[in-house]
């Protein structure tokens, strides 16, 4: 792994060529890494009890530009922990996580503030994702104050039509937002700031039935046509199925299948991994066909 | 019986209580205002009966008590003073010290515990030890030794407040920093690159802002009942001002001669932190932020 | 926060694996791997809250040696404004105020570890001797108050619980919060007025026979009536609220059984606390009440001690209710250990 950093990126500094790169929608340059994680360890403590609890456990993966990879496994299986020690947002633990050839560990507070726009969440609960005393315009605004060369590219209103919502939402509250319309909003936010990087977090569970395939689908798009990598966190393997390439099975913290996705799928390796697959629902008419 | 209510109950909807929370702080405001409006506004039109001596009008009986006279509506004390005219402008002084009471011990106590509960780790702790220190100090003791030492004046009339005052604010803000900073709209703010003092004063803090305003509103309560206290024992407000407090010190030696000299400050006292507390209360339940997760 | 369909695994199985299914490499129970005996949690648990007493205790004597030290020269209290600078001087060497702080403050905790807490410059007497002459007095009346407010505020709390959001809630709420709304001292006034003054029933002050406890121990009940009401009612109304309570109910047994043997026993422990914890408060904060009655106990004591400047005494009285509150803080952790199971 350790070759793949020195090739892919000379010195791996503030020099990187992602960091320098201004265009809006860039062909995706499929194979420079933009997110690898080295045998990383993260362990929560019970602040009641003191017990030690390994919620990550040596899992290392990689992710291209480009290129849309899928964590799964059940709720408490340490993905989610994964994702934000990732991104530098949780605990950081131990091992090592490189976001643009950077390693997480060596920089110091105010480089891991510039290279965090590099990472976005668009996290499970859309309103809890949003600040209930803001509207979405002055959300936005306070974003570009933030960024303010990062997120030049794009109007507030052509940034909503990407993500298909009406300009009249900028004046809106979160609660007055539907769920649909503000995950959008959590969307955008997450677009806006250009990342190299966009971590879905149970994007769609949090969502009726109904918006959650056009979610999907626009995360979809957006992937295609930013060339963002998407890290896609989930329980539901047809989510999983619908979007993303490589798809890692965890289990207890542990990473104990990873593979294309239709390698995956079709043939499971991992009794695990065959279990998830049977209690899919729907799981029983595809197998017949 | 206990179970048809029971079930009344279950099947109440749910809405109906919050709706009705709402009204109730409107209903609360009003009184509220009228007393400030009287407190406030009485004085200057004159209306008031003149302030001043009167030795052969002493201890009159106020104006519905038989012997009283509609000239002294709530009578008149050992020097024949006008006690309505006293009560209007103790009452001014009175709230004017719950609200800056308020107010100096929500400033620090807000700030601390928005900091030990957004930054925990020493910062948490150190904080969390101070506040549980203040609250093991008998406080009125504490209150009593600085006075002691510093005398009797509204500056030190305050700092009093502040110090008793300031760790409950402390530690009620601090667990309601808890529930919001675990909210995911932080952890996207600081993935945009935002500081961690931009999060807490910009978006914490208006989050907690419906919390502030109601544990003020309680400790405007409190503010005026310690007030009344220190001033009742003589070492709070002293003469030539004169708070509800004070006035009640006064009538204290004339309750089996002049029971209603006693009476009708301690009578508002208990009325308006009522009005407060019912109101603080109302408020608090509404924006709690652990109810309302989402 | 609706997460997935399946249910979170901590220690317990996870419902996807079988019996027959390999164990995972290496990540069977992670949980197991490095947790600690809850024993072990539990006494470190205990030591934390310890040592955090501790602390407290340790920054509140300090801050009651500071109100003394700052407190200005007591030899002018003592001498009066005439004295000449040698005597001041003497008196200084006397009292041991002319050594360096730091041994007068190390002076000071010893002298409190072991129960000294000096002497009073006013009655020439040890303070801690007049302390315990005046404790009986006061606690005298601060359990009359407690039981009072016990018998009164818990009922109630309970009545309000049961019926919350009717009527009989919104009156019982009421008058306690007009309870934690009215100066204790006024209505101790306005009680010597109706009981004393008018009717001539009870004595109005001084202390001795049963029936001059009666109004200030009703006095003294008022507020922690109220709180006790409060919470008796806060704590009822969620235990009613929980699902075993909902099962009774669905069974039709929710009566005063249900009532009071489980939900109350639920509710008992905040009881409890706050039941302790205002005692601490009472013993050294009845200043207004003792002295609207001119009651001889600690307020009275420390009233004294505040007109003549007796700093001493005044610093003597708070480091005891400070001492006071932390053992009392203790009790309630021990109380806490002993009847929930879970905290054991």
């Amino acid at each position: 792994m350790s070759d793949v950093v020195q090739n892919g990126m000379p010195g791996g500094d503030a020099r990187h060529p992602h960091a320098l790169e201004k265009t809006a929608d860039r062909t995706p340059d499929r194979g420079a890494p933009v997110l690898e994680v080295d045998g990383l360890v993260v362990e929560h403590r019970n602040r009641r009890t003191g017990e030690v609890f390994r919620a990550v456990d040596h899992v290392s993966l990689r992710i291209a530009a480009g290129e849309s990879v899928a964590v799964v496994g059940e709720s408490g299986s340490g993905k989610t922990t994964l994702a934000m020690a990732a991104t530098g947002l949780g605990t950081r633990g131990e091992g090592d996580i490189r976001l643009l050839g950077h390693s997480l560990s060596s920089v110091g507070r105010k480089q891991l503030r510039r290279l965090r726009p590099e990472a976005q969440v668009v996290f499970q609960d859309p309103h809890g994702s949003l600040d209930p005393r803001q509207s979405v315009r002055s959300g936005l605004r306070e974003l570009r104050s933030l960024q303010p060369e990062r997120t030049s590219w794009i109007e507030d209103t052509a940034l909503l039509e990407r993500v298909r919502l009406e300009p009249s939402i900028l004046d809106r509250y979160p609660h007055q937002l539907s769920g649909g319309q503000a995950q959008r909003v959590c969307i955008a936010r997450a677009l806006l700031m250009r990342p190299r990087l966009i971590v879905a977090d149970e994007p769609t569970s949090g969502l009726d039935v109904s918006v959650q395939a056009d979610v999907l689908a626009l995360l979809k798009e957006i992937r295609a046509t930013t060339g963002a990598a998407l890290l896609m966190i989930s329980h539901d393997l047809a989510v999983v199925r619908s979007v993303c390439d490589v798809v890692h099975v965890m289990y207890h913290g542990r990473v104990v299948e990873s593979g294309p996705c239709e390698t995956v799928f079709a043939r499971p390796q991992n009794d695990y991994t065959r279990e998830l697959l049977a209690a899919m629902p729907g799981a029983r008419w595809r197998s017949r066909q | 019986m206990t179970r048809v209510s029971q079930l009344e109950l279950d099947l109440k909807p749910a809405e109906a209580p919050r709706r009705s929370k709402r009204t109730s702080a409107f209903w609360l405001a009003v009184p509220i205002a009228v007393v400030a409006v009287a407190v406030f506004v009485l004085p200057l039109t004159g209306l008031l009966p003149a302030a001043g001596q009167d030795l052969n009008a002493t201890r009159q009986p106020p104006g519905f008590l038989s012997g009283g006279s509609w000239s002294h509506p709530l009578g008149t004390d050992k020097l024949g003073q006008d006690l309505l005219t006293q009560f209007i402008e103790a009452g001014r002084l009175t709230i004017m010290i719950g609200l800056v009471g308020a107010v100096v011990a929500i400033g620090p106590g807000t700030l601390l515990g928005l900091l030990a509960g957004y930054f925990r780790g020493w910062v948490d702790r150190v904080i969390s030890v101070l506040i549980d220190a203040q609250l093991a100090l008998p406080f009125i003791l504490v209150a009593l030794a600085i006075i002691a030492n510093r005398g009797s004046s509204l500056p030190v009339l305050f700092l009093v407040l502040a110090l008793t005052g300031w760790a409950v604010c402390a530690r009620v803000t601090r667990s309601a920093t808890l529930a919001i900073r675990e909210r995911q709209f932080v952890l996207g703010l600081r993935a945009a690159g935002a500081s961690e003092l931009r999060i807490v004063f910009r978006h914490i803090l208006p989050n907690l802002g419906g919390t502030i305003v109601a544990l003020g509103t309680l400790q405007v309560g409190t503010a005026i009942l310690i007030e009344s206290a220190l001033s009742f024992l003589g070492l709070g407000v002293v003469p030539p001002m004169n708070s509800w407090g004070s006035l009640l010190a006064a009538g204290q030696d004339e309750l089996s001669t002049a029971w209603w000299i006693a009476f009708f400050p301690g009578f508002a006292v208990t009325v308006l932190v009522l009005l407060v507390n019912l109101l603080g209360d109302a408020m608090l339940t509404h924006y709690d932020p652990r109810k309302r997760r989402r | 926060m609706k997460t997935s369909p399946v249910p979170p695994a901590n220690n317990v199985a996870p419902p996807l694996t079988k019996a027959g299914m390999p164990a995972v490499p290496g990540g069977a129970n992670p949980a197991a791997k490095n947790g600690r005996s809850r024993r072990a949690g539990a006494l470190r648990r205990a030591a934390a809250r310890i040592a955090a007493l501790l602390a407290s205790l340790l920054i509140a004597l300090s801050m009651a040696f500071m109100l003394g030290r700052l407190s200005g020269d007591p030899t002018t209290t003592i001498l009066g404004p005439m004295a000449t600078p040698e005597q001041r001087e003497a008196l200084r060497h006397e009292l041991g105020l002319d050594r360096p702080l730091l041994v007068q403050y190390l002076d000071y905790l010893k002298g409190v570890f072991t129960g000294d807490l000096g002497q009073s410059l006013q009655f020439y007497q040890s303070n801690t001797s007049m302390i315990m002459d005046r404790l009986p007095f006061t606690l005298q009346l601060v359990a009359a108050g407690m039981a009072l407010a016990i018998l009164v505020g818990v009922p109630l709390g309970v009545l309000a619980a049961r019926r919350e959001g009717t009527w009989w809630d919104r009156a019982a709420s009421t008058v306690a919060l007009l309870g934690q709304s009215v100066p204790v001292f006024w209505f101790g006034m306005m009680l010597v007025v109706l009981f004393a003054v008018n009717l001539g029933w009870l004595p109005a002050g001084q202390s001795g026979t049963p029936a001059h406890l009666v109004l200030p121990a009703l006095t003294m009940s008022v507020y922690p009536m109220a709180q006790i009401a409060r919470l008796t009612r806060a704590s009822m109304s969620e235990a009613l609220a929980e699902p075993y309570i909902d099962a009774a109910k669905a069974r039709g047994i929710l009566g005063r059984r249900v009532v009071w043997r489980h939900a109350f026993k639920n509710a008992m422990m905040p009881i409890l606390t706050i039941v302790v914890l205002q005692t601490g408060i009472l013993l050294s904060g009845a200043v207004a009440v003792e002295y609207v009655y001119s009651w001889p106990g600690l307020g009275q004591l420390a009233l004294q001690a505040i007109q003549f400047r007796d700093f001493p005494l005044v610093q003597a009285i708070v480091v005891f209710g400070a001492l006071v509150f932390v053992l009392l803080n203790l009790l309630v952790d021990v109380i806490h250990s002993i009847v929930d199971p879970r905290v054991r």
